[in-house]
C-alpha cells in the first residue's frame, strides 16, 4: 500500500503576527494539516535567504514566511524588507527548478487564524500534488 | 637535508592557477633549489603510473587546482590524498567548483545534447556522444566517465587548506608557499592567501548611499570611477567575497565577480550576496521590488558564479 | 562542558495527551543527541511541574531544558523563572509549541505525534547552541500617556493622577468628554449622563498632575516600554488658553452659524463655539474651514469683543515632544454609518433618524431642548425603534455591539417620558446581561411597548392601504406570530452598532499594536489581559477594544490604570535580550546595514572603518544581521547557529 506523502513544510514566522495568528488558529481549534514546522522569529526580517535555501537542501520539501501585513510591521517595514529578498530569492529558485508553489510569503496577522489556517493547508496540498523535493537524495549527487 | 617533495595538479580547470604559479617570476627560480617537484603536468613529462608507483605521504605538499567533473579527475584527487602528507584546494575550482561548477545548472545530458549536437558549427549526422570505452582493431580505448555534477576538491576527498581566486593573486601565492614551507602549520582547513574581511575593505571606491534603485549591466554605462560600483547599479559581489586580492577588478573599474569566495561566518556566500543586495533595493511596493528583483538577469550565474559547487543546493533540480 | 538537555512532553490533561502520544514523543527525545533526561507529565506549568525540572537540574545536573507544552506566548516566562531559580540561565531554555500549532489542529493522532516530535527534535537541536544571555533592565518613566478623553481616558487619568503620577491626556475634540457627554440618560439607571460625567471632566481640567491636552493628536510614538517619547501636535484654536475666561461673549456676538457636529447636524453652532456647555476646557474654538476672517478676510467681530484680547488669528500649531513610561489608547467607537442600510431610508426619508440624533433631540441641551419632534415640528404619535442596525449582519459587521438592546429600551421609556407616542420595538434577542438590565428590560414590558421580534426588512413610504397614508410604513416578519407586519409609524429611530473609529489604523500603526479581525484594538488576552497588547508598556481600554457599555468602559480604565502604576512601581522592566551584536574583527565597513536599522541604531566609525551598534536603540528585529554579507551582526538568542541548527533537525 502506498502510503499517502505528508509534505514537510519549514515555517518561519513573525511573533508579533504570523505566529500569534497560528496560535489563534490552535486556540480556536481550527483544523488544518499539521504539515508545518513553525519556527519563531522576532520579525521575518530576520529570515536570512540562507535559512530558506538550508531548510530545503536538509529535506523540506516547502517553506512558508509568515510576516505582518505591510504598514502593520512591529519594526516598522522589516516585512518589505523581507519581501525584497522573497522577490529576488523566488527568481532564483525558479532558476534552481525548484516550483514557485513551494516556497511562499504570507501576510498574516495576529487576529487571522483562519486565514493562517487555509493558507497552509492549501500550501500542504499542492506540495503533496507537486510531489517530495527530496533534495538530499542519491540521484541529486548532493550531500547536505 | 631533503628538499620538500611539491607536486601540482590540474583537474577541470582552465589553466590559470598554473599560469599564477609562474606570476613568481624569478622567485620560481630560486624556489627550484628549494623544493623538489614531483609531478608538474602542465610544466613536465611525469606519467600517472609515477604517481601511482609512489609510497603512500610521500608528497609533502600537494597544489591541487580545478573542480572534479569526471572520474579521472576524481581517481586523481582520490591517489594525491593517499600520496600526499597535505593536500590542498588550489584556486577557486577546487575550493567551490569555479566556472566549472556552472555545469551543475544543466545535466549531463543537457551538455552532451549541446556540445555534441545542437551547436550550429557540429557536423554529427549519427549523433555520435562520448562513450567510456570502445573497441578498435588495436584493443579497447577508454575515456574518463564524464559526472553529472561538478564537485570540489573537499567533497570527494579530506582536504588540509585552501588557497582561492580565480586565480589566487601572485603576492598571495608567495605567501602561501612561505607558510608551508615554513613548517609552521596554520590549523587545518584554514583558507590561506585571503583576508578574513570583504572586499569592500581594501576598496578605494567611495561608498556613500546605501540604496539600489536601478540595476544595470557593465556595458549598460560608464561608471563614475571613484564611486562604489553597487550603488551605480552595478552588481558586485564585493560585500560577500573575501578581500586579500587588492581588488584588482575594482581598479579596472570592473565589479567583483566573488572569485575569492564566502566570509568565515558564512555557509552560502550566494545567498548572502542575494540579501545584502535585496535589502538595499531602493523600492517599497511589490510592483516596484518585482521589477528591480527581475532585472537581475541571471542570479545563479551572478551570485554563484564561482562557488555553486559549495553552495547549500549544489545544483539545479533533476 | 557538552550539553546535558532535559525533555518535558506535556500532556496539559487531555489538550495535548488526546492528539499527541505523549509517552511515545518522550522516548523519541530521549534518544535525541545529549539528552540527559526525557519525561512525559499531566501539567508541566503546575507546582509539582515547575519541581520536577528543578529537581532534574540539581540531580541530575542539567544544563539545558526543553518543555514541549503550549505556546511559548503562553508559559515561556513562566518556565524560564523555574529554571532560573534553579540555577540555569533562563536563555538556555527553549520551549516547543506541540499545542496550539500541533495538537489543536488536528485529530489525526500519527501526524500529530510525528509532528510533536519534529517539533521537539528542533527544539533540543537548538537549545544546544543557545547561549546565557543577561536580561537587561531598563528604568521606568512614571509619566503616563493617555490617548483619548472620553469616560474611560478620565477614569484612568483621574486614576492615575490621584496616586501622583502625571499624566498626558491627549483629546482630539476639542473639548474631553467623548460620546458621553452627547448622551441624555444612561441605562439602567436613567442617570442623566451630563451629571455623572461633568464632575470628572472638572476634575481632570483642574487636576495638578494631569496635562491635558486638547484639539491635539498624537503623530509619533517612538520608544521602548518605560522608556517612550511621543510627539503631540496642538492644533491651533486662534484663542489664547491662558487669556480665554470661558465667558462666551466671543460666541454670542459671532454672526455665523452653521452645523453642530455635537449635535449630529441637527442644531447650529457658530463659527466660533465651544461643543456644548460644559465643555472642558472652556475656551472655545475657530473653525476656520467656515470662519469669516480665514474664508474671507472679514469680520474679526470675536476679537472686537474679547473682554480679554484672547482671540489670536496668528496662532499656529505647536509640536509637544513628551517623554513618557507607558501609553493608554482609550480612542473609542464610532457609530455605524446608517445611510449604508438602504432599505431603512435613511437619508432619503425625513422622519428616520439615528439613536444618536435622538440622544440629541432629547437632551435638554439640544436643537429641540429635549423635545422629541418630527421634522415638521409636531411630536409623533407612533414611534418605531430598530436594533441591530450595521450588527449581526454579514453584510455589514457580524459581531453584536452588545448595548444597542439596552439603550433601544432607554429610548422606549424616554419616547413614553416625553410623549404619548405607541413605541413598537423590533428585535432579534434580547441581550439584557448586566446588573440591574433585565429589570429594566421587564419594566419597559410593563410599560406597554410593543415587542416584535424579527428583523424589519425595509422602512417604506408607500402606503398600501389608507391608514398607512403619510407615515413611515414598518415592514417585518414577526417570528413569534409567524406573519409578516407592517406597521404605521411616524417616527423610525434606528439603534446603530458601534464600529471601530475610522482612524484605528492610522493609531495602530502610530502605536505599534494589532488589531482584531472586527477591526477594534488586539488585547493580549482575551480573558487574562483584556486591557494589555502584545507590546509592553502599551494599554488598550473602552470601546475602541470593542463595542461595551459605560460600566464596563470604567471598569476598563481602572484596569488599565491599575496596569499602569504596577509598572511604574517596579521601577524597572526586563527587556527581551535579543539585540544584535556587530563583531567588529568580522565587519568590512561595506555599510550595507546602515540604512536598514528603523531605529537608526547603527552609525559607522570611519577610523576603524566598521558599523558599530548601539544597543539600547536596537529592538531586536534582525534585518541587518541578515543583511549582513559578512555575517559580522548576530542576533541574541536567535544567531544563525540556533536557526541553522533549528532548520536542519526539523528538515530532516
Amino acid at each position: 500500500m502506498q502510503e499517502k506523502f505528508e509534505p514537510k513544510i519549514v515555517g518561519f514566522l513573525c511573533r508579533w503576527c504570523a505566529y500569534t495568528g497560528a496560535d489563534l488558529a490552535g486556540t480556536s481549534r481550527i483544523k488544518y494539516p499539521p504539515n508545518i514546522n513553525p519556527i519563531r522569529v522576532n520579525c521575518t526580517g530576520r529570515v536570512d535567504p540562507t535559512l530558506v535555501l538550508k531548510a530545503l537542501a536538509s529535506g523540506a520539501d516547502g517553506v512558508l514566511i509568515g510576516g505582518c501585513h505591510p504598514g502593520d510591521c512591529h519594526y516598522t517595514n522589516g516585512n518589505i524588507k523581507t519581501l525584497r529578498r522573497f522577490k529576488l530569492l523566488q527568481n532564483m529558485l525558479d532558476q534552481f527548478g525548484i516550483e514557485k508553489e513551494r516556497v511562499r510569503l504570507e501576510w498574516v496577522s495576529a487576529s487571522e487564524g483562519e486565514r493562517y489556517a487555509r493558507v497552509v493547508e492549501s500550501m500542504t496540498e499542492e506540495i503533496r500534488n507537486l510531489g517530495p523535493l527530496n533534495w538530499k537524495r542519491k540521484e541529486m549527487e548532493v550531500i547536505a | 637535508m631533503t628538499s620538500p617533495k611539491i607536486a601540482f595538479n590540474w583537474a577541470s580547470s582552465c589553466g590559470g592557477c598554473e599560469i599564477a604559479v609562474l606570476e613568481l617570476g624569478t622567485k620560481l627560480v630560486e624556489l627550484k633549489d628549494k623544493i623538489d617537484i614531483v609531478f608538474w603536468p602542465v610544466a613536465l613529462d611525469f606519467k600517472y603510473s609515477d604517481l601511482e608507483s609512489m609510497p603512500d605521504k610521500n608528497i609533502d605538499v600537494t597544489f591541487f587546482n580545478g573542480a572534479i567533473q569526471n572520474s579521472e579527475n576524481e581517481h586523481l584527487a582520490q591517489l594525491f590524498r593517499a600520496k600526499s602528507k597535505l593536500l590542498v584546494a588550489f584556486g577557486a575550482c577546487a575550493y567551490m567548483g569555479g566556472i566549472p561548477a556552472l555545469a551543475n545548472t544543466k545535466s549531463k545530458q543537457q551538455i552532451f545534447n549541446s556540445s555534441y549536437k545542437e551547436t550550429p558549427t557540429t557536423d554529427n549526422p549519427q549523433n555520435i556522444t562520448p562513450q567510456t570505452k570502445f573497441i578498435v582493431p588495436e584493443g579497447e580505448l577508454t575515456i574518463p566517465k564524464f559526472y553529472n555534477t561538478v564537485k570540489t576538491l573537499d567533497q570527494v576527498v579530506d582536504v588540509d587548506y585552501y588557497v582561492p581566486g580565480c586565480p589566487p593573486v601572485g603576492s598571495q601565492i608567495e605567501k602561501v608557499v612561505g607558510t608551508i614551507l615554513s613548517g609552521e602549520l596554520p590549523p587545518k582547513g584554514a583558507i590561506l592567501g585571503a583576508s578574513d574581511k570583504s572586499l569592500c575593505h581594501e576598496c578605494k571606491l567611495e561608498k556613500t548611499d546605501r540604496k539600489v534603485s536601478k540595476l544595470v549591466r557593465t556595458y549598460e554605462t560608464i561608471p563614475d570611477p571613484k564611486r562604489c560600483l553597487l550603488e551605480q547599479g552595478i552588481i558586485c559581489m564585493g560585500p560577500a567575497t573575501r578581500g586579500g586580492c587588492g581588488a584588482i577588478c575594482l581598479d579596472a573599474n570592473s565589479p567583483c565577480r566573488g572569485c575569492y569566495g564566502p566570509l568565515p561566518n558564512v555557509i552560502d556566500q550566494g545567498a548572502k550576496m542575494l540579501s545584502a543586495l535585496a535589502s538595499v533595493f531602493d523600492a517599497e511596493s511589490e510592483e516596484d521590488i518585482r521589477k528591480l528583483a527581475d532585472s537581475v538577469v541571471d542570479p545563479i550565474g551572478t551570485f554563484y558564479r564561482f562557488g555553486l559547487a559549495r553552495s547549500l543546493l549544489r545544483r539545479t533540480k533533476e | 562542558m557538552p550539553e546535558k538537555i532535559g525533555v518535558y512532553v506535556c500532556h496539559c490533561g487531555t489538550n495535548i495527551a488526546r492528539t499527541v502520544d505523549c509517552k511515545s514523543v518522550a522516548e523519541y527525545a530521549s534518544h535525541l543527541p545529549n539528552v540527559a533526561v526525557a519525561r512525559d507529565y499531566q501539567y508541566m506549568c503546575s507546582d509539582p511541574g515547575q519541581e520536577m525540572i528543578k529537581k532534574d537540574i540539581h540531580e541530575l545536573g542539567l544544563n539545558r531544558v526543553v518543555v514541549a507544552s503550549c505556546s511559548p506566548l503562553m508559559h515561556e516566562s513562566t518556565f524560564r523563572r523555574a529554571v532560573s531559580s534553579a540555577g540555569v540561565n533562563p536563555f538556555l531554555f527553549q520551549m516547543a509549541n506541540i499545542r496550539e500549532q500541533c495538537s489543536w489542529i488536528t485529530e489525526n493522532r500519527e501526524l500529530a505525534t510525528n509532528r510533536a516530535k519534529a517539533i521537539i527534535a528542533g527544539a533540543v537541536t537548538r537549545v544546544s547552541f543557545n547561549e546565557p544571555l543577561e536580561i537587561k533592565k531598563v528604568p521606568v518613566n512614571p509619566d503616563v500617556l493617555i490617548v483619548g478623553g472620553g469616560i474611560t481616558g478620565i477614569e484612568a487619568g483621574l486614576q492615575i493622577a490621584d496616586s501622583g503620577r502625571k499624566v498626558w491626556l491627549v483629546e482630539k475634540e476639542p473639548s474631553i468628554g467623548g460620546y458621553m457627554a452627547r448622551f441624555d440618560k444612561t441605562f439602567p439607571t436613567l442617570d442623566c449622563a451630563a451629571c455623572i460625567l461633568t464632575p470628572k471632566m472638572v476634575s481632570v481640567g483642574q487636576h495638578e498632575n494631569i496635562e491635558l491636552l486638547t484639539y491635539s493628536d498624537v503623530i509619533d510614538f517612538s520608544g521602548y516600554v518605560g522608556n517612550f517619547t511621543a510627539k503631540i501636535r496642538k492644533r491651533p484654536r486662534y484663542v489664547d488658553e491662558e487669556k480665554c475666561n470661558g465667558c462666551g461673549q466671543c460666541e454670542q456676538k459671532c454672526p455665523l452659524s452653521v452645523p453642530s457636529e455635537f449635535d449630529c447636524n441637527l442644531g447650529k453652532r457658530k463659527a466660533i463655539y465651544r461643543p456644548f456647555p460644559q465643555a472642558v476646557p472652556g475656551t472655545p474654538v475657530i473653525d476656520r474651514e467656515h470662519c469669516l476672517y480665514f474664508t474671507k478676510g472679514a469680520c474679526r467681530v470675536c476679537e472686537k469683543f474679547c473682554p480679554r484680547g484672547a482671540i489670536d488669528f496668528e496662532q499656529k500649531e505647536r509640536i509637544v515632544e513628551v517623554p513618557v513610561g507607558t501609553a493608554i489608547i482609550a480612542t473609542g467607537f464610532d457609530v455605524f454609518d446608517a445611510s449604508r442600510v438602504k432599505e431603512y431610508g435613511y437619508g432619503r426619508l425625513p422622519n428616520v433618524i439615528t439613536s444618536l440624533e435622538f440622544e440629541r433631540l432629547t437632551h435638554a441641551s439640544g436643537p429641540t431642548a429635549g423635545k422629541i419632534l418630527l421634522r415638521n415640528g409636531k411630536p409623533p404619535e407612533t414611534v418605531a425603534i430598530i436594533h441591530c442596525v450595521g450588527s449581526r449582519d454579514h453584510n455589514y459587521n457580524e459581531y453584536c455591539s452588545r448595548v444597542c438592546c439596552m439603550y433601544s429600551l432607554k429610548t422606549a421609556h424616554l419616547v413614553h417620558e416625553k410623549t404619548d407616542a405607541k413605541v413598537y420595538e423590533f428585535y432579534i434577542d434580547m441581550r439584557a446581561f448586566g446588573k440591574g438590565y433585565e429589570e429594566f428590560y421587564k419594566r419597559l414590558l410593563e410599560e406597554d411597548v410593543t415587542f416584535v421580534r424579527g428583523r424589519v426588512a425595509e422602512v417604506s413610504e408607500v402606503a398600501q392601504n389608507p391608514s398607512e397614508k403619510g407615515k413611515l410604513v414598518v415592514v417585518a416578519e414577526d417570528t413569534l406570530l409567524g406573519i409578516v407586519r407592517r406597521i404605521p409609524v411616524d417616527m423610525v429611530i434606528l439603534s446603530l452598532g458601534l464600529e471601530p473609529r475610522k482612524d484605528a489604523l492610522e493609531v495602530a500603526h502610530t502605536f505599534s499594536i494589532s488589531r482584531s479581525r472586527d477591526g477594534f484594538f488586539l488585547e493580549k488576552h482575551p480573558k487574562l489581559a483584556p486591557v494589555s497588547t502584545a507590546a509592553d508598556g502599551i494599554f488598550v481600554a473602552g470601546t475602541c477594544q470593542g463595542p461595551k457599555d459605560i460600566p464596563d468602559s470604567v471598569a476598563q480604565g481602572g484596569a488599565a490604570a491599575a496596569n499602569v502604576l504596577s509598572l511604574i512601581d517596579r521601577k524597572e522592566v526586563e527587556l527581551e535580550p535579543s539585540i544584535a551584536i556587530i563583531d567588529e574583527n568580522v565587519c568590512s565597513g561595506c555599510k550595507i546595514c546602515l540604512g536598514l536599522c528603523p531605529y537608526h541604531a547603527i552609525t559607522f566609525d570611519e577610523e576603524k572603518s566598521v558599523a558599530v551598534l548601539t544597543a539600547a536603540l536596537c529592538k531586536g528585529c534582525g534585518v541587518c544581521v541578515a543583511a549582513c554579507p559578512s555575517g559580522a551582526i548576530e542576533q541574541q538568542n536567535f544567531t544563525n547557529s540556533q536557526l541553522l541548527a533549528e532548520v536542519e533537525a526539523v528538515s530532516a
